[in-house]
């Protein structure tokens, strides 16, 4: 009971990335006035994920955490950074290279009231837990009749790094997406990674939590005391007019690095980072375009079947008589992912095509006008 | 009731006495008192087998019967309402391998977590379901074990006992009950090995003294996932017992077309095993006995249980094409588990009227069941959007018509 109210607290605000915020701390100094500002203290994200699990710990006898290297080796990307130490073996289980098997475990121990963080050291690996994933952690609470809640975190890193090769770089958040009953959640700023990840270790529900291998060593600084941030909530990240960018996760920088160029171009671009790919926050989304009549979705999704291909769907379907253009999306090519720098790079969205996209967008409609 | 003195039983069991006195004697004898019954010895693999003598009492053998005879009436109905098609889908039945379960619950408590896999209509009823709750959820109803929503393979029975089990939301594969730890029902082969693993994974982590049973059968002895589950038991020394149900059909493929190695209970390596005779409750109940201390103290251990399936491995299934009649039937004569029961509790001096009554009520039950559950109401369509999530908030589900819908939550489905 308590925690459904607390979640409820949690549900009930609103997730926003609050711009950088500088606590300014005047000091006097005696005989002279000095004042001296104080900044609040950046952390990498991996640091502020670790946080929330060792803050959602404490708190919580019933959180663990099991995944491959995540004891004693300190977490391949130290997320799990010395937990050990302080919560023992078996609230930080080093697992056996099985996902099929330890996910299987996790879920089967969430059944019973644990409330387990299940980590795959690269998302891709849990296509292996593919099964366990769909049939025992999304939809046994229904088939159940409700007598069985999974309150599983599935957590890890996916989406494309530096040359890891196609089998390392694979983006799943189109793959789980159809399954019933369970939510998809990606992270992208320090903020929303310790608030997300608090919400998702307290939520009932089965969360796919993605990360993104190249987003660990991002800085920035944590919401104050135990900020949770909604697990359904879409994050304004620029109030615009021109157009909507919906975008999540990584994709997220290479917008903002084209909305710098197109800035000086002289556009007014809003963008939205989606933070809840399942489901969807229509709300802050349809709200978006009925402004400014135009939508372009920048994943790093495959073209096929990615989550910018079910909101394409979604918006015209819902949304078809606010646009005066049809949805854009910008998704990766629908190849694995080379190893060679300039087929990988050919592979995802780059910043300039973002732009590209907006000049296309703008100058077409205006020409309609 | 009184004894005679020890005197006349001693003469009574060297032949001494006229067969009325015997008889007279049995009648007089305490239903509650134990005695022994030799059970055929346990193959064993990396361990000490128990002896093959155990010790059981007219009561708890009454209690074996009613349980076994009402699993095989409730299977043998949901055969007949399969075909009148009033049961859709999947439906795997257990006749044949009461014993199992039987025996398993007799060394359990309610504190023990039990997980099988798709051939659950029986478990459910073992873990304290009723033949209602079985019946409405293979018929899709509302009062069924997961409402409806499951199916047979889903069986789960509901809090505090309210309607059904999955509310015919599971069917046949999805029966579960939460209050008695029993975690399904689940369709897919072998999945729940590493489930099974996770609940004794639980246990330990709440230091509870109890054991998980992850039950499969032999077909699913082969799936990755069972040796995942063995090893990472088997590293943390966790408290489960998995149970190999191995009635010798994978579906329509034999053991020996299966697996190299159809010894299953060897087939844990490091891990020890027993090998039991399935078709006898209390080989089984002195097996399970021995496991759950074994487990509880040591980690886990291996329970082959040698048993056999009437019917095909499901419905559409004939079970005939792999397998001979002479084969079935001669089960049926020389090792039916529930007959052997019944044959003892006769030999021992129990009351054949009383059998025979007890059997009226346990057909009664069931004729019942299936009256009351073809009567039942199927869920209402509200319950399509329930329970998807719990405590949804902010969200907005998209339904076919391109409108939205709000997902509800209710686990008591109270309207």
């Amino acid at each position: 009971m308590a925690l459904q109210t607390s979640i409820a607290r949690c549900n009930a605000r609103v997730g926003r990335a609050p711009a950088a915020r500088v606590a300014v701390k005047p000091q006097y100094v005696r005989g002279a006035a000095q004042v001296v500002a104080a900044k609040k203290k950046e952390i990498m994200m991996w640091e502020a994920l670790r946080e929330a699990t060792d803050e959602e710990m404490e708190r919580d006898p019933t959180v663990c955490v099991m995944g491959e290297d995540v004891g004693h080796y300190g977490g391949s990307y130290k997320v799990t950074y010395d937990l050990y130490k302080k919560y023992g073996d078996m609230r930080v289980l080093d697992t056996p290279i099985c996902e099929n098997g330890f996910m299987g475990m996790g879920i089967g121990a969430a059944m019973t009231g644990l409330r387990p963080i299940v980590e795959g050291m690269n998302m891709g690996f849990l296509l292996l837990a593919f099964n366990q994933i769909s049939n025992n952690c999304g939809m046994l609470h229904y088939t159940s009749g409700g007598q069985f809640k999974v309150p599983v975190v599935i957590r890890g890193p996916g989406g494309v790094g530096r040359q890891l090769g196609a089998e390392h770089s694979q983006r799943l958040e189109s793959y789980f997406q159809s399954i019933p009953g369970v939510q998809l959640v990606a992270v992208s700023t320090v903020a929303n990674a310790k608030a997300l990840l608090k919400s998702a270790i307290r939520s009932d529900n089965p969360i796919i939590f993605f990360e993104h291998v190249l987003l660990y060593n991002i800085k920035g600084e944590t919401h104050d005391g135990d900020y949770c941030q909604s697990l359904e909530r879409a994050e304004m990240v620029r109030e615009g007019t021109d157009v909507s960018i919906f975008t999540y996760s990584r994709m997220r920088y290479v917008v903002m690095q084209a909305v710098a160029e197109l800035e000086k171009k002289g556009y007014n671009p809003e963008v939205i980072d989606l933070i809840s790919l399942k489901p969807f926050d229509m709300e802050t989304i349809s709200k978006s375009i009925k402004k400014t009549r135009k939508a372009l979705i920048v994943e790093e999704c495959m073209k096929t079947g990615g989550i910018g291909a079910s909101l394409s769907a979604v918006i015209n379907e819902s949304l078809f008589d606010e646009l005066d253009h049809q949805v854009m999306r910008l998704s990766s090519q629908d190849v694995p992912t080379a190893y060679a720098y300039e087929l990988e790079a050919a592979t995802i969205v780059q910043p300039n095509q973002v732009v590209e996209a907006v000049e296309k967008m703008c100058s077409k409609v205006a020409a309609a006008v | 009731m009184a004894l005679r003195s020890a005197s006349t039983q001693l003469l009574g069991r060297a032949g001494l006495l006229p067969a009325a006195v015997c008889n007279a004697f049995h009648r007089c004898m305490s239903t509650s008192d134990k005695f022994s019954v030799e059970v055929l010895p346990f193959k064993a693999h990396r361990i000490e087998p128990p002896n093959n003598v155990v010790e059981t009492s007219i009561d708890e053998l009454v209690g074996m019967y009613e349980l076994m005879y009402k699993m095989r009436r409730m299977e043998i109905a949901a055969d007949m309402m399969y075909k009148a098609k009033l049961i859709r889908g999947f439906c795997h039945l257990y006749d044949g391998q009461e014993a199992v379960m039987t025996g398993i619950e007799a060394a359990l408590t309610k504190e023990d977590a039990v997980i099988t896999s798709y051939r659950d209509h029986c478990q459910h009823l073992s873990r304290g379901g009723t033949v209602k709750e079985v019946m409405a959820e293979l018929m899709g109803k509302r009062d069924g074990a997961s409402k409806g929503l499951g199916g047979s393979m889903h069986i789960t029975a509901a809090f505090g006992g309210r309607g059904g089990a999955s509310k015919g939301l599971g069917g046949s594969m999805h029966m579960y009950n939460r209050q008695a730890n029993f975690y399904g029902g689940n369709g897919i082969v072998g999945a729940q090995i590493p489930l099974g693993a996770g609940l004794a994974f639980a246990l330990k982590y709440q230091k509870k003294p109890n054991v998980a049973i992850a039950m499969y059968g032999d077909g699913a002895a082969n799936q990755g996932q069972k040796y995942e589950a063995l090893n990472m038991a088997g590293l943390w020394n966790l408290p489960v017992i998995f149970v190999c149900e191995n009635n010798h059909y994978g579906m329509g493929t034999a053991e020996w077309r299966a697996a190299k190695s159809s010894t299953f209970y060897t087939r844990g390596d490091y891990i020890p095993g027993l090998k039991v005779d399935g078709m006898d409750v209390l080989a089984v109940k002195k097996s399970m006995e021995f496991a759950k201390a074994y487990a509880l103290e040591h980690g886990p251990i291996i329970m082959e249980m040698d048993t056999y399936r009437y019917h095909g491995h499901s419905m559409s299934d004939p079970g005939s094409t792999y397998r001979t009649r002479d084969e079935i039937s001669t089960m049926r004569q020389e090792r039916d588990p529930v007959e052997r029961v019944r044959k003892l509790l006769l030999a021992k001096g129990y009351d054949a009227a009383a059998i025979k009554a007890m059997e009226k009520s346990v057909k009664k039950e069931v004729d019942t069941a299936v009256e009351e559950s073809k009567a039942a109401a199927i869920p209402p369509n509200e319950w399509l959007w329930r329970n998807v999530y719990v405590a949804p908030a902010n969200m907005d589900m998209r339904t076919v018509e391109g409108t939205y819908v709000q997902p509800t939550y209710d686990p008591t489905y109270s309207s």
